[in-house]
């Protein structure tokens, strides 16, 4: 059987929708404006076809990850392009100018994790209220690098179990600028039953 | 025109002469790079997980770092390789994120991909001539058939032969 079909697919879609929306909600109440954003896309790739989301293998990008723990564990990264980082990083800091293109200054990198946060608390909220299992956040961590080489960190956990990647594209719109990117949640292996078992699917 | 063969995730290949074999973006995966000098055969494997009979699902042998090499093996001996000529060498196995002070064994699976290979590689007699493995950050690899030389770029981080 596969993991990504069915009742199990519908529950981590509307989980997506649930959560990509508190997630614009908390956005809107730290910044103290309103962040607009789209209908989030479910996204189903093969290995190889997720790279072209982000503009190929090499591609410069920023990945913010974090572990959850708790009933279930597993892994979120939230990733987005340059420009897109950039675009967030002018809304969450005023008057801030972006000096490098090569990397993140101390205040742009703990920024960027702040988003990871909010991100990942909005998804897991949501995930613990459509299933009633306790999940906790770990702090964020920041890495900027080839496309290729942190999306292998979530390849590797859907790797465990077949062959497909499930993410969510999110686009938050400020004015002009959009900030585009991908929200994997990953719960590990064992937690799979336990899900499905919350959901009624399992007894 | 020389041939460039592009080696995917999860994915291995093999060329002649003067191909060049090419992956993107390893992180915690490993490319192992087998190559016999004497009839210049190279293949290249791009693997995502150490050991195959930890998996259930694991059909796609390139995907797995002990079932890869012996794929790779006999592709090589295939295609006119002999396996007491072949030499390996490795890249990727990089750690992209970490926790301060605590280290989750999700975040090691780059190490353990390391660890498999050169296990597999040594059960099969084939020497690891060089490496380049571990840190925290991405690496693109090309393999020359012509002369087993392995080209390592990097964003930051420099390029290198090995």
């Amino acid at each position: 059987m596969t993991f990504l079909d069915g009742i199990y697919l519908d529950a981590l879609k509307e989980v997506g929708n649930i959560g990509a929306g508190t997630a614009a909600t908390s956005l809107s109440k730290l910044l103290n404006r309103r962040v607009n954003m789209n209908v989030p896309e479910i996204k189903i790739l093969s290995f190889n076809e997720v790279e072209t989301v982000v503009g190929g293998a090499e591609k410069l990008v920023a990945g913010i990850y974090l572990e959850f723990i708790g009933d279930i564990q597993g892994t979120i990264l939230y990733i987005l392009d340059r420009d897109s980082a950039n675009n967030l990083l002018r809304l969450l800091i005023p008057n801030h100018c972006i000096k490098s293109q090569f990397g993140f200054s101390p205040i742009e990198s703990s920024a960027l994790r702040e988003v990871g946060n909010i991100l990942a608390s909005a998804y897991l909220g949501s995930l613990s209220t459509f299933t009633g299992l306790f999940v906790k956040p770990s702090i964020p961590d920041l890495a900027y690098d080839m496309a290729g080489a942190i999306l292998s960190v979530p390849l590797i956990e859907f790797g465990q179990i077949g062959e497909q990647a499930f993410f969510i594209e999110t686009i938050f719109i400020d004015g002009l600028d959009r900030i585009k990117g991908n929200f994997f949640l990953i719960p590990n292996i064992d937690s799979y039953p336990i899900i499905l078992k919350s959901l009624g699917v399992l007894k | 025109m020389i041939q460039r063969v592009k080696v995917g995730m999860a994915d291995l290949n093999t060329v002649k002469s003067p191909g060049i074999l090419v992956t993107l973006g390893l992180g915690s995966c490993v490319g192992i790079a087998l190559y016999d000098e004497h009839v210049k055969i190279a293949g290249l494997a791009h693997i995502m997980l150490p050991c195959s009979n930890l998996i259930k699902n694991n059909e796609n042998k390139a995907k797995f770092a002990d079932t890869a090499i012996l794929q790779l093996v006999e592709d090589m001996i295939a295609l006119g390789a002999k396996k007491e000529r072949l030499k390996a060498k490795l890249a990727g196995g990089a750690q992209m994120f970490s926790f301060n002070g605590r280290d989750s064994k999700l975040l090691k699976i780059g190490e353990r991909n390391v660890i498999s290979s050169l296990d597999t590689l040594r059960k099969l007699n084939i020497p690891v001539v060089s490496q380049d493995t571990g840190g925290n950050y991405g690496r693109t690899v090309e393999l020359y058939a012509e002369t087993g030389d392995f080209l390592i770029k990097t964003i930051g981080h420099g390029k290198k032969w090995i």
